[in-house]
This record gives C-alpha cells, sequence and structure tokens, in this order.
C-alpha cells in the first residue's frame, strides 16, 4: 500500500473546475487499523462474516438515530450546487470526490434497503432507476477510500440548498465500518493513545513534565522573566487544554509559550492535566459516540480532580467544535464551574479579552519582519463561535494578529470565513499514507495563499489548529514555499508580548548583539 | 374515466397525506443527538426562523454557491407557486377574487416554468459533473414535470376543455359526489401524471420540501454555552 506516484497539481492564478477525471483517486485508501487497537476501542478486529447485512443494520441504526442523517439522506435534489466546492474534488478531479457523488456512495445503499421506493423497485429489478445500490466489496472499498478523502470540513455543507452536511454521512460511514470490522490505523491509534496514556501522541506524564521545565528555561533564557508553567495544579483556577502537538511539535510549540505568556500576564492562576493533556477528539472523526464521550470525560474529570474554576481551550479545530457545540451534552453538565465565565472559553477569546482591557504590554513593531495572513481553520469557522457575536470565530483572531503585528493581510474573499479551504489534512487523515490526498486537497488553499504572497508580499500565514500546523509545514514545500511560512496565532501574540518587569525589548537584543560584534 | 380519475385522487391524495404525514413524523420524533448548526448562525430562534425562511424564500445558500442553478431553481419553484394558486378555482365553487386577479400573471408564468425546467434538465445532459450525479430518475423527474406543465399549458392556449365542468368534477370530488370529467385526452393525460406525482412525492427526492424545515445544520440556534444541547435527560449521567 505505498504511495503511489503522482503528480504536484499546478498552482494557476484561479481556483480552477476541472473537467471529471473519473477513478483518478481510487486507492486502497488508508492503512487499515491493526486489531489490537480496533479491540480497545470494542470494535472487531478484522472483517467480520456476513458484513454486508451487519453494514446494512447498522445503516438503519445510524439513520434511526440521527434526524440530520435522515434528512439528509432524503433531501438531496442532484441540483449540483457541492459539486465545484470540495477542495479535493478541486484538486483531485475525482468525481467521487464531488459532496453529492461522496453521499451518494452510502444514499444509493440507504436507498436500496431503507427506502420504501428502494425496497419495492428492488423486488421488480428496477432499483437502478433511483440509484440503488447493493451493499458488496467494491461499495466497502469506495467507501474505505472515498470516506478517508473527506476531512469533515463541511464547505459543501454552506452552499447546500438543504443544509446536507456531508461530514455527517461521512462520520456515519466511518462508525459503520468500524463495526464491521474496518478501521482505519491513524486514528484508531490514536484514540488508543489517549485512552491509554491521556493524549493523541502518547506524551507519558514524566515527559510532558519534562517538556514543559525545558519550556520554562526557554521563556526565562528569551525574557529574562520566569514564566511557570504549571502541570496538575490542584486549585488552580483555569484548566488549559491543548492539543498535545504544543507541547513539542513546530510551529506549534511557540504557541504554546504564546499562551504561557498571556496566562502568566493575566495574573490568573492556571494549569495543564496530565489527565486531560490533549485538546483533541478524534471520536469526532470516526463519528463514534462512545469514544467522543470517553474522550469529553477525561476533561470532565480532570477538571474536577484540580478544582478549577474554568476550562479554556488552546489553539485546535475539531477541539474547540467538539468543546464549544458537544462537550456539555458528552460530559456535562459543568455546574461546578464559575458562571461568571463562559464554559468552555477558547484562548483566542482569553487573549482578546485582556487586549480589550489593555492587561497586556504588547509591541507589534517586535512582528514587522513579517506580512501576515490569517487561515480560517474550517472547523473553528463553520462549526463553532467565538466571542458571542456572529461572526466572533473570524473577527477576534484577526482582532489578535492586529494588535500584536503592523502588517495584515486577508486572503482572497471566497477562500476564507465560512467560504475557507480546510487545509486538507483535517478529518483524521493526518497521516503519511494519506500524502497524495493531503497535497492534492491543499491545492485551494496553497492557490489563495500564493497568490497574497505574490501580490502583497504575505510572508507568514497564522493558523489556530494543530492539524492545520502539521498539514502546512509538510505541504508548503510540495507547492515551492518555505515550512516557516505558517505559524501559531499565539506564536505572534507571545513575540509582541512584553511580560512585566522584562527589561530588554528586541531591537536592545539586537542593538546589544551588534555592540558585541 | 369519472370513476377511475375519482378513485386515483382519492388514493393519491390519501397516499400523499399519509405518507408525507408519515415523513414528518420520522423526522420530527428522530433524535437530534448533537449541535451541528452551519456557523456563522443566528443564536436566537428569530434568527433561526428568519435564516429558515431566507432559504425556503430566495435560495440564500443556492445564490452563494452557483448563480445558473439559482436563476432557474428560483424561477422555477416561484413560477410553480403561481400556476398552483390558479389551480384554486378547480377547487371552489366560489374561488376568491384575488385568484382572478392573479390569473394574467399565472397564466404567463407557464412558459418560464417550462424554460426553467428546461434549463435544468439541459444542464444535467450538458455539465459533466451534474450528469455524473444524476440517476435515472433525476431526469423522469424532470420530464414529468415538463409534461405536465406542457400539457397543461396546451390546454390553456388550443385546445381548452370545459374548464366549469372540470371545477364542477373535483369540487364535487370533494363533497364525495361524482360529476361528469370532460372527455377531453390532453387532460386525462395532465391528470394521469398529476396524480403519479402525487404518488411518488413522499417516496422521492421531492421530500426536500417537508426536509428543509428540519435540517439541523439550518434549523438549530448558534447558543450551545448558553442553552447545552441535552437531546435526552436519560442518555448521559455523567453525575450517577
Amino acid at each position: 500500500m505505498a504511495n503511489r506516484e503522482y503528480t504536484v497539481p499546478q498552482l494557476f492564478k484561479h481556483i480552477e473546475t476541472p473537467k471529471i477525471e473519473p477513478n483518478s483517486m481510487q486507492l486502497p485508501g488508508p492503512f487499515k487499523a491493526k486489531s489490537n487497537h480496533q479491540q480497545t476501542l470494542g470494535f472487531p478486529s478484522e472483517l467480520i462474516d456476513n458484513w454486508q447485512q451487519n453494514a446494512i443494520d447498522a445503516m438503519g441504526q445510524a439513520v434511526n438515530q440521527s434526524r440530520g442523517l435522515r434528512v439528509f439522506l432524503d433531501s438531496c435534489v442532484k441540483c449540483g450546487a457541492c459539486t465545484d466546492k470540495c477542495h479535493y474534488y478541486l484538486g483531485s478531479a475525482d468525481p467521487k470526490n464531488m459532496p453529492v457523488a461522496r453521499q451518494d456512495l452510502f444514499r444509493n445503499v440507504y436507498r436500496k434497503y431503507h427506502t420504501p421506493a428502494g425496497r419495492f423497485l428492488s423486488k421488480l429489478g428496477l432499483d437502478w432507476l433511483i440509484g440503488g445500490q447493493e451493499m458488496n466489496r467494491s461499495v466497502l472499498d469506495d467507501w474505505y477510500n472515498y470516506y478517508h478523502q473527506c476531512s469533515e470540513c463541511r464547505r459543501c455543507t454552506v452552499y447546500c440548498p438543504y443544509g446536507i452536511d456531508t461530514s455527517e454521512i461521512t462520520m456515519a460511514a466511518r462508525n459503520i465500518m468500524s463495526q464491521i470490522g474496518v478501521g482505519q490505523k491513524y486514528s484508531t491509534e490514536v484514540i488508543s493513545k489517549v485512552y491509554q496514556v491521556g493524549n493523541n501522541l502518547g506524551l507519558p506524564e514524566a515527559a510532558l513534565q519534562n517538556t514543559l521545565e525545558g519550556l520554562e528555561e526557554d521563556i526565562e533564557e528569551e525574557t529574562g522573566i520566569f514564566v511557570k508553567l504549571p502541570l496538575d495544579q490542584v486549585g488552580a483556577d483555569i484548566l488549559l487544554v491543548a492539543p498535545s502537538a504544543d507541547f513539542f511539535a513546530e510551529p506549534h510549540v511557540d504557541g504554546l509559550i504564546g499562551y504561557a505568556k498571556v496566562l502568566h500576564e493575566s495574573g490568573i492562576s492556571w494549569t495543564f492535566s496530565s489527565k486531560a493533556s490533549e485538546a483533541a477528539n478524534f471520536g469526532l472523526f470516526i463519528g463514534n459516540e462512545d469514544s467522543m464521550r470517553k474522550i469529553a470525560l477525561r476533561i470532565r474529570e480532570a477538571a474536577i480532580d484540580l478544582g478549577v474554576k474554568r476550562i479554556i481551550f488552546g489553539e485546535c479545530g475539531h477541539a474547540w467544535r467538539v468543546a464549544y457545540n458537544y462537550l456539555e451534552t458528552l460530559a456535562g453538565p459543568f455546574d461546578f464551574l464559575d458562571k461568571n465565565h463562559p464554559m468552555p472559553q477558547h484562548i483566542c477569546e482569553f487573549t482578546h479579552d485582556l487586549i480589550q482591557r489593555n492587561q497586556l504590554t504588547l509591541d507589534p513593531s517586535r512582528n514587522n519582519d513579517k506580512t501576515v495572513t490569517f487561515h480560517d481553520s474550517c472547523n473553528v469557522a463553520r462549526a463553532s463561535n467565538m466571542g458571542g457575536i456572529s461572526g466572533g470565530q473570524f473577527s477576534i483572531p484577526r482582532d489578535i494578529i492586529k494588535a500584536v503585528c503592523n502588517r495584515y493581510v486577508d486572503m482572497a474573499k471566497d477562500t476564507i470565513h465560512g467560504a475557507t479551504f480546510c487545509c486538507g489534512g483535517g478529518g483524521g487523515l493526518l497521516t503519511d499514507d494519506l500524502m497524495e490526498v493531503r497535497v492534492k486537497g491543499a491545492l485551494p488553499r496553497m492557490t489563495a495563499l500564493n497568490n497574497v504572497v505574490e501580490e502583497q508580499g504575505v510572508t507568514h500565514m497564522a493558523a489556530i489548529c494543530a492539524i492545520c500546523k502539521s498539514q502546512f509545514s509538510k505541504i508548503l514545500p510540495v507547492y515551492g514555499m518555505d515550512m516557516d511560512m505558517i505559524v501559531s496565532l499565539h506564536q505572534l501574540v507571545g513575540t509582541a508580548i512584553i511580560l512585566t518587569g522584562q527589561k530588554k525589548t528586541i531591537h536592545q537584543k539586537i542593538e546589544n548583539q551588534h555592540r558585541l560584534l | 374515466m369519472n370513476i377511475f380519475f375519482a378513485i386515483a385522487f382519492y388514493f393519491a391524495a390519501a397516499v400523499m397525506t399519509l405518507g408525507l404525514g408519515h415523513k414528518v413524523f420520522q423526522y420530527w420524533s428522530t433524535p437530534a443527538p448533537f449541535r451541528i448548526p452551519i456557523t456563522p448562525a443566528p443564536s436566537t430562534l428569530p434568527g433561526v426562523v428568519l435564516r429558515m425562511m431566507a432559504e425556503v424564500f430566495l435560495f440564500k445558500s443556492l445564490f452563494k454557491a452557483n448563480k445558473w442553478i439559482w436563476i432557474l431553481g428560483w424561477v422555477f419553484h416561484a413560477s410553480l407557486v403561481l400556476v398552483l394558486l390558479q389551480h384554486i378555482v378547480y377547487f371552489q365553487k366560489q374561488p376568491a377574487i384575488w385568484i382572478y386577479q392573479l390569473q394574467p400573471y399565472s397564466q404567463l408564468a407557464a412558459y418560464p416554468l417550462i424554460i426553467c425546467l428546461s434549463g435544468l434538465l439541459l444542464r444535467r445532459f450538458l455539465v459533466d459533473r451534474i450528469r455524473y450525479i444524476s440517476s435515472p430518475s433525476d431526469f423522469i423527474m424532470l420530464f414529468f414535470l415538463i409534461a405536465i406543465a406542457l400539457s397543461g399549458l396546451l390546454m390553456m392556449l388550443f385546445w381548452q376543455p370545459n374548464v366549469f365542468a372540470v371545477q364542477q368534477y373535483f369540487t364535487g370530488l370533494l363533497r364525495l359526489t361524482l360529476n361528469p370529467l370532460p372527455n377531453h385526452l390532453l387532460l386525462y393525460l395532465h391528470l394521469l401524471l398529476v396524480v403519479f406525482l402525487l404518488l411518488i412525492f413522499p417516496f422521492s427526492k421531492l421530500l426536500h420540501a417537508p426536509g428543509i424545515f428540519f435540517s439541523p445544520t439550518l434549523n438549530q440556534a448558534d447558543n450551545a454555552r448558553q442553552k447545552p444541547h441535552r437531546p435526552s435527560k436519560t442518555r448521559f449521567d455523567n453525575n450517577g
């Protein structure tokens, strides 16, 4: 299942809608889950006997348990509005990556077995009239392949006249596949690590402690100020839940330093938790409610154990979606927290509020080496909010960037805010065995970025999602751009902030260096 | 033919009402496990109602998506509404005055109705992406609608049946009495197609009509932090 040879799409001035090239992305799909990981999640370890009937039954159950799924499957009129909206279609031209065609892989089976029309026409042998499809091996292969070429970003939903959400269908299909024993390696492995160690990367508590101490030293070296990065501190006011990549991956960790500086300046006590050392919830990606709840409950337990008053989430797109829209449902009620603060809160809301109240000393000139643009992460843009104001998820991060940087530029209008393009690696696709899918799916975002680089001299793109950051550091060089272009939003904040008591500005530091030379 | 169409219409009306009622009940009673509005979304109920109205009456999302599909789709639906309103005259002994005032417009609406349906059909043939996603039923549905509209238009222009008799027939059906239906081939064809359309309504993609109101991405408010989403009391019990 090695990656095949493929050509990296060429960047043009505009995002072109390609002519369809059937089966151009017909691949084996990502690596299959190992049996021990499947079992950890409570799924069969391999494809079960009689999987066809089990899949059909599971489909019936899924539809009975989700109004959305039922309405979405019934309502599509095949108008075609979504056909040119998916970044994977735009980058690959495979028609099964058009949202409606992706849905139809599921819908056609649903129609045959679970609708009166499908059952009636099947008896007459006429189900092909309505696109009815038997559940068989080639359908399963298509499901596995094409439901792992969807990042659940919901861009298609924005343009659908009925709000049909392909991600709900992708999640349902992935969950059914898991239940018949065909899980995806990357996501099930990550969830297993969360169950066993507490975070996606499998960082144990000691390593975490070590990393935080190292970061404390780094900050002190840079600023001369000791900033504590507390772990498991009982009685702290704030529990900060960050994606585990923030603890060591680049450029994530610079963002984490930014959070620490902001929280330090706020004067409010805070802590990380070794039990909830992960903001991400991959249960969403595989569409499995039990996993989602189990992962969400760690955060609740950590908050109770540490006796915190508030929970704040770090920069992670789908984690914020789950926190904002699902956490209370999965793990609530959080009535033991301080009701005077939003539950949960985003680190950007927290920082924005401090900036508004003039509680941070900022020197935006420290970011004068950069012209920054902002990538709206799909789950933040289309599945959550910030600040309780309409569109706050767009304005708050931009307001922060403008407060800490002097040069800010937006990318093209049809590629930002609610129309933003996914980075190409979301929804459980951030794995090397899907590199071709990730490269092609990044095409629209890379096009928009390349345009502002060439026309407006943009040097950096900020993001507030761990997956976006990892994806872009890998993909930018593929498209001939520098991997260091992608930065954490709070990295920009961390650079501009002058800590209380901090004497030297960067300029003085540079002057000192010059004098020494 | 009198009796045949009487039975057909009673049957079709029953299937349509019960089928649609069942579907609406099903949508209503199926749980919505999570909050999934597509954001930015309104945070209040009046806001949600406004958003839904913009979708139902203006096809707002479709407008953002594709101007061709929007203009064809919107004009088709608007014309259909005008034409259908005109058909109220066949079900009321003394139709309201506004229906007559609307008549010139409704008669004109037949043309955009047919033109837009043909445009949508043409797109299905000509645009490779839309051809790829079309099932035979998607073409058949458009053929049906065009045939209904065309037979109606031809009757109006060239071969008018006794409209008064048709009115007598349907107002009679509403009162469970059988009046003679004019002997008129085009009328028979028109009515037969309509019966068929009513029959398949609850089993086909025409379900988009009730479906849109139940679409959680559009009908949920974005206020999860103020009003946590708890679909059922017993489902999760984290305090127990």
